[in-house]
């Protein structure tokens, strides 16, 4: 009975808690849509699987909306909003930030089939939206008011195989995260870019989306004994793949695909994952813009450590915005729409900024590796005009 | 006029200020709200389809979001122009058996319904015999077994890639049709015999045998009409998001039709309809406990991502120990009982609570 | 064709490989299994958050040494009193009140709670993943000989396995709480009217259940370090597919089942290494081969239903 009425008490303190806080949203609302602010909504998973490259990116486009919070005299106001890695969810997201909210332009997001959830919405909303790793490329392909600032998969894919090749790997084996939609992708432009070069693949091996144990697969791969690995999914699961497969004496390189700059990578890899190779949009050694310097410092002032591409990517989506709209010298969704897509030699930190017909950037890739705990560059690779 | 004219006559006036209310929000409001309530009206149809088996054959299968994968994938596959499908299949080219065949919506929808009805039947025959947690976890891995071979059937499916481009659908009243359809068939259901002899076998399957009710065939026929059902919610939940992928499908899914179900009253048709409206909804409204929150000035810390699903689980969980019955039990909404209470509101309330005591 | 062609192509380096790999995990799934089978044999009803309850073990453990910096014997330790106690609670709020509901309704409320934790996981910890501390004298990895390499922690799992079998049999056989566990599983009835204090066996049986999940939660941690909210979801699907196998309410059945499951699981990817992509499946299709030829499972008693 005590307990029933702990729960009781509990429930009613709940309710009396949604309506504060929806009185406390609704206040707040009403009071910011006056004409002295923009609204720029972002659109990342901050829970779920993709949550930690959705907080990196946050924390990207926080720190540009602080170093530029103004446009044409108006406060940049950003209505943050988690699509908790999900489809519905971020149909539903993107939905009401455009209904509901009123925002004029959406950053976002990490993970390319969360942004094609959003793809019809903004488009049937002419509400141009800039994705910040969404590198898949159908993303923006029949769709006017989806951009990006980051490069896409048959890029990243021929980047990776194209330096497979040039250290001389002949034999191939590619693990792949077969329900993951990014993974899928990106195997198959390196397949097809590697074979291409003349390389063979000589297994394709499959794993699904939260699996812990890798070990079957590594020990068929391990008797075929190829050159390298080709591994592209989600960090976590990349990360104890290549753990099982250093347990089980496998000797080949690792490479992958952007996914995997977070520091989880390396919490969870150790030592394990060092001297893996992947292609990634942005390395603090490259980075010659005087934006991208910027971006540095004060990333180092603000969240003390050393930013990713991500960081740099959620930093870039918000500058693609804040540049449209200063050129465009208006807060008008479509004609924000048509300065981002007229943007011209843009000087971002992840590098110089155009985009093409499809709304991608032509942008290189470095490629980095993990040594001694941290990422650290290799090579860049710049893209063909 | 008898009272069962004047019931009829009650339901058609209804039915029409519904259709006004679908078309006012169709034309009126705004994409938000509009998205919301087609999404209502799809966790309607799928809800009041797991009713039918957990609700009023009382076997409790979780299958939902298997079926519903099916029923999205066909309208995925065949509702895509033919000429978006080699953008559309990029990765692996599709099967050229199926490449050249294009449905409209309605009819992919109906083949959706059958193809989950089918499948249904053929994974009945083995699992309806358990009973209980058994075929709760059984169907459970069946439904991760669809959505398993859905990730590696690529030719067909598009494996993780998912189907994009599917012409949308979202037009609030041809989802009202379809789910005002889809509670007029299951309410005949349920009110003929078949019906009966379902509510027989959820009260005592032993004693239901005795009385010559065929417990395998309705059990079979109960499961696949939900399956139907689930397939038809399915397509739309397709057609509505626009691109489907396995992941949509995940056994979680089902979840939320198991608490649309349980508040709503297990074994309630309206009661089905309004749990998916409260569920939906609620956990739209729900969304401010994801955000920050600042009352008087100071901010909340609570407030933050994932909180809202905290909040939610917590309901579920309050409304299965304290609160079985749900909101309708296995009680129907009529009007008898609706103008009984206008007639006599307060003497509704004085007898319903000596009733409750 | 392709099957003999697979088998030919092994080598015996590569099976040892593979059989070491299965040993393992079965051994893992069968801890976790124990946990399933023992509250199903009293209570009748799957503890759908038994998956969770190894995933906030994992988590108790990540805390006490990485954040706390406890010795990690010592954490093992306060990790297993932890998760036994976190059994009990569950018990206590999620199917205590509900001890004479209809099935379905406990059904429902597992279910909740097993949705309740993840989130409050998701919420407390977030979703990205967490990096198990690393127990050097553990994780070592042991050349054999011949290029198989096996992880030290592999040779520990199956032995502990064992070990906990034997405790376990002892206490269910030979102790008077055994014996009333026993008899609350036999007949729940006779049992309350015998004066065995039923709620008492029942969260005893919950804290049993709960610790050997702890134990399967460290060593699986280990083993595969990366943890997340998610983690206990699918070994839990597993695990009691596992004790289904093995004949449900039996012990020795549910490691039984999980030697079963996770050498199968292994053999069937060496064997058919296209059929990779299909491996989360086979758990499932062997539970429902299993529930169609033989409901009471490979050691379970026949019994007919009552009505």
């Amino acid at each position: 009975m005590r307990v029933k009425k702990f729960f009781a008490a509990m429930l009613v303190s709940a309710v009396a808690l949604t309506l504060l806080a929806g009185c406390g949203g609704s206040g707040a609302k009403s009071g910011g849509a006056d004409a002295k602010t923009v609204k720029v909504g972002v659109f990342l998973p901050l829970t779920g699987d993709n949550a930690a490259g959705g907080e990196l990116e946050l924390r990207g486009i926080k720190l540009a909306n602080k170093l530029y919070p103004e446009i044409n005299g108006k406060k940049i106001e950003l209505v943050v909003a988690d699509n908790k890695s999900d489809k519905a969810e971020a149909a539903n997201v993107a939905a009401r930030l455009i209904e509901k909210d009123k925002v004029k332009v959406i950053l976002g997001s990490y993970g390319s089939s969360l942004a094609m959830a959003a793809g019809n919405i903004v488009k049937e909303a002419k509400v141009p939206a800039i994705g910040t790793s969404c590198t898949n490329p159908q993303v923006t392909l029949n769709n006017d008011y989806y951009f990006r600032a980051c490069f896409i998969d048959p890029f990243q894919g021929t980047v990776m195989a194209n330096y497979a090749f040039k250290k001389g790997a002949k034999k191939v084996a590619i693990v792949q995260e077969v329900s993951n939609d990014y993974a899928v992708g990106l195997a198959k432009f390196f397949k097809d870019a590697f074979e291409k070069l003349g390389g063979q693949v000589i297994e394709v091996a499959n794993y699904q989306t939260g699996d812990k144990d890798f070990t079957a697969i590594l020990t068929n791969i391990k008797a075929k004994n190829p050159d390298i690995i080709f591994a592209p999914g989600n960090f976590t699961e990349s990360a104890l793949l290549i753990k099982q497969a250093r347990q089980l004496g496998i000797k080949a390189q690792f490479m992958g695909g952007d996914t995997w700059e977070t520091q989880e990578f390396i919490d969870v890899g150790g030592k394990d994952v060092e001297g893996i190779a992947f292609s990634s949009a942005f390395d603090r050694e490259r980075a010659t813009t005087a934006e991208a310097k910027k971006f540095m410092e004060a990333y180092k002032k603000e969240y003390k450590g050393e930013p990713s591409a991500f960081n740099a990517l959620g930093y870039d989506a918000y500058m693609i915005a804040y540049d449209a709209m200063k050129r465009g010298g208006t807060d008008d969704s479509t004609k924000i729409r048509d300065a981002i897509a007229a943007t011209k030699g843009l000087e971002l930190v992840t590098g110089k900024t155009e985009f093409d017909k499809n709304g991608d950037p032509l942008k290189g890739a470095v490629i980095k590796t993990v040594k001694d705990g941290k990422f650290k560059y290799i090579d860049f690779v710049d893209v063909k005009h | 006029m008898t009272m069962k004219k004047r019931n009829l006559l009650l339901s058609i006036i209804a039915v029409i200020v519904l259709f006004g209310v679908a078309n006012f929000v169709q034309l009126e409001m705004d994409a938000y709200i509009r998205r919301i309530v087609n999404l209502c009206m799809i966790y309607a149809i799928i809800g009041l389809s797991m009713n039918i088996t957990n609700g009023f054959v009382g076997q409790f299968a979780l299958g939902q979001a298997g079926f519903m994968a099916v029923g999205a994938y066909v309208v995925g596959i065949f509702t895509v122009p033919v000429a978006m499908r080699p953008g559309v299949f990029y990765a692996t080219p599709m099967n050229p058996a199926i490449i050249n065949i294009y449905m409209p919506l309605g009819v992919a929808l109906i083949v959706g319904g059958l193809l989950a009805a089918l499948i249904a039947f053929v994974i009945g025959t083995p699992v309806l015999r358990l009973r209980g947690d058994y075929l709760a976890i059984a169907t459970l891995g069946f439904s991760e077994i669809i959505r398993i071979v859905i990730t590696n059937a690529s030719s067909i499916t598009n494996g993780a890639l998912g189907i994009k481009n599917i012409p949308p659908l979202n037009d609030v009243r041809i989802i009202f049709l379809a789910t005002l359809i889809t509670f007029i068939l299951i309410t005949l259901l349920i009110n003929s015999s078949y019906g009966r002899a379902f509510k027989a076998i959820r009260e005592d399957e032993i004693a239901a045998e005795a009385m010559g009710i065929d417990l395998f065939y309705h059990k079979n026929l109960a499961f696949m009409i939900s399956a139907f059902f689930a397939g038809i919610g399915g397509g739309l939940y397709g057609a509505l998001l626009g691109t489907v992928d396995p992941k949509n499908f995940l056994f979680t899914l089902t979840y939320n039709f198991l608490l649309i179900i349980v508040l709503g009253g297990m074994g309630s048709i309206t009661g089905s309809m309004l749990g998916a409206v409260i569920v939906t909804a609620g956990l739209e409204y729900l969304r401010v406990f994801d955000e920050p929150l600042e009352l008087f000035g100071m901010a909340i810390p609570l407030f933050r991502p994932g909180f809202r699903m905290v909040m939610f689980s917590v309901l579920l969980m309050f409304c299965v120990l304290f609160w079985r019955k749900g909101i309708m039990g296995t009680e129907e909404f009529t009007w008898d009982k609706f103008v009984n209470f206008c007639k006599h509101p307060l003497a509704y309330f004085t007898k319903k609570g000596a009733h409750a005591e | 064709m392709e099957f003999f062609q697979a088998f030919a192509n092994m080598t015996a380096a590569s099976f040892a490989q593979h059989m070491a790999n299965g040993i393992s995990l079965g051994s893992l799934y069968a801890m976790i299994a124990i946990g399933y089978t023992m509250v199903y044999g009293i209570l009748l009803m799957i503890n759908f958050a038994h998956g969770d309850i190894v995933m906030m073990a994992c988590y108790f453990a990540f805390f006490g040494i990485t954040v706390f910096h406890i010795p990690w014997f010592m954490t093992f330790i306060g990790t297993i009193i932890a998760t036994a106690l976190l059994g009990v609670v569950i018990e206590r709020a999620a199917y205590r009140p509900l001890r004479d509901a209809p099935k379905n309704s406990v059904l429902i409320s597992a279910i909740g709670a097993s949705f309740l934790l993840e989130n409050l996981a998701n919420y407390l910890f977030s979703g990205r993943p967490m990096r198990f501390p690393d127990i050097p004298l553990l994780s070592q990895n042991i050349a054999v000989g011949g290029g198989v390499q096996i992880q030290a922690i592999c040779f520990v799992i199956p032995v502990i396995t064992i070990i906990s079998l034997v405790v376990l049999l002892h206490i269910v056989n030979h102790t008077k709480t055994g014996m009333a566990m026993r008899a609350v599983s036999k007949d729940y009835e006779i049992a309350r009217v015998m004066g065995i204090n039923i709620d008492n066996v029942i969260s005893i049986t919950f804290a049993i259940g709960s610790a050997m999940a702890a134990i399967g939660a460290i060593m699986w941690g280990i083993r595969y370090p990366g943890i997340t909210p998610m983690l206990g979801v699918m070994p839990g699907l597993k695990c009691f597919v596992a004790a289904v196998v093995g004949g449900i309410g039996n012990i020795k059945g549910a490691v039984l089942g999980g030697f079963i499951l996770g050498l199968g699981e292994i053999l069937i990817v060496a064997f058919f290494p296209q059929l990779s992509g299909y491996r989360d499946a086979f758990a499932f299709i062997v539970l429902i081969l299993i529930l169609y030829y033989k409901p009471t499972g490979l050691l379970g008693e026949t019994t007919t239903e009552k009505v």
